[in-house]
């Protein structure tokens, strides 16, 4: 089990995937809690956190549920990435009833978002097993960049690079909130639930993590992977990362001169000197 | 009514688009989705892996008419490194006879 905060490599892996996943982070027990709490109907729908209220107020009905984030290898991971006090957005518990044909459609659950120094984040929580019959989420790494608006992607049904979320139970998947994915067909004879909840940082999401690899060599690799779908666009897919990068550990540091080389600007050197 | 059946031809349209890694017909699929008029196809999302056709040429020489090539505008001032959609959709039909007796 995970005792640390997230390395500068497992940021660096969110920032050009858009997410990280925890396969069967929380324990049995506690899985075997929220289940009861979902079957008691304690986590139903979608709520807005309106009144901004803090996690034991909001969750008061669900102490089960809540209680993962008081996990310290998952509250490490959680403020790492939005810091030790971010807000609760929302939360939703997502069912798909057993013998369930339809799927969703593709889409961002954000509106077209234009920031591009912060991020939400939204933790996918499978209290469950979750094999691939049961149809687990799907997603596409590396979408977070792309501003889209909700199912306005709905046209697309397959994209290479895919991942369907198959998973053991109390895993934990930790996204960008703009991480484009759907629901897929539950073709057992039970139930399938996930419960998501959103979180807004607080604070600047700045060296949140630790910096101790940040020089690790691999991290230029990871930075600039080449997932199956953004063909000739996958240069400019780089760059945001890039970008993103920079600013969550407060350097300048580049891949293979991709963002250096269109800050280079001689001219204005030679008006700074007129 | 009449107690003679006759037969007769009905044309139904299928939809296929391609999404490809770069303008030209013959670059990699990237993505794909099928509309399918006749009824015999219900495609959702997730539901294949590998895409029906590797390529908009591909599916041409299966018979597949292309009806809207992927249209290219420069990027807006300020917006050159953003993206949103895959920009180079295809959009290809078949037209299937059904015979209904």
């Amino acid at each position: 089990m995970r005792k640390n905060a997230l390395t500068s490599r497992e940021m660096a892996q969110f920032v050009t995937h858009g997410f990280l996943r925890f396969d069967g982070i929380v324990p049995d027990h506690l899985n075997q809690a929220v289940l009861k709490e979902i079957s008691e109907g304690r986590l139903d729908g979608v709520r807005y956190n309106q009144e901004r209220q803090s996690f034991p107020e909001y969750f008061a009905q669900a102490p089960a549920y809540a209680s993962i984030y008081d996990l310290p290898h998952v509250s490490r991971i959680v403020s790492s990435l939005v810091g030790p006090a971010p807000a609760i957005d929302h939360c939703a518990l997502h069912s798909v009833y057993a013998n369930t044909k339809h799927a969703q459609f593709w889409h961002a659950d954000a509106t077209i978002d234009p920031r591009t120094e912060a991020f939400d984040i939204q933790l996918y929580y499978f209290p469950h097993d979750t094999p691939l019959e049961a149809g687990g989420t799907l997603i596409l790494p590396g979408s977070h960049y792309r501003r889209v608006h909700e199912t306005t992607i709905a046209r697309y049904q397959n994209i290479q690079g895919q991942v369907h979320m198959v998973c053991p139970a109390g895993t934990l998947l930790v996204a960008h909130h703009n991480l484009w994915h759907c629901s897929q067909p539950n073709r057992t004879a039970n139930h399938r639930y996930m419960i998501k909840l959103r979180l807004n940082p607080t604070v600047p999401q700045t060296r949140l993590f630790d910096t101790s690899d940040l020089q690790d060599p691999e991290i230029p690799t990871i930075l600039s992977t080449h997932h199956a779908w953004p063909g000739a666009e996958i240069r400019l897919e780089i760059l945001q990362r890039i970008r993103l990068w920079r600013f969550l550990t407060q350097t300048d540091v580049d891949v293979e001169l991709w963002l250096s080389r269109l800050e280079n600007s001689p001219q204005a050197r030679v008006h700074s000197h007129q | 009514m009449p107690s003679a059946v006759t037969a007769t031809a009905t044309v139904r349209q299928q939809l296929l688009f391609l999404y490809l890694t770069h303008p030209n017909p013959t670059a990699p699929t990237i993505a794909w989705s099928l509309f399918d008029g006749t009824g015999q196809a219900e495609r959702i999302s997730g539901d294949a892996d590998e895409p029906p056709y590797g390529s908009v040429l591909e599916a041409m020489k299966d018979g597949w008419r292309v009806m809207q090539v992927a249209s290219q505008q420069p990027a807006y001032p300020g917006m050159e490194h953003r993206t949103a959609y895959l920009p180079f959709e295809f959009i290809l039909e078949r037209l299937v006879e059904m015979t209904d007796a």
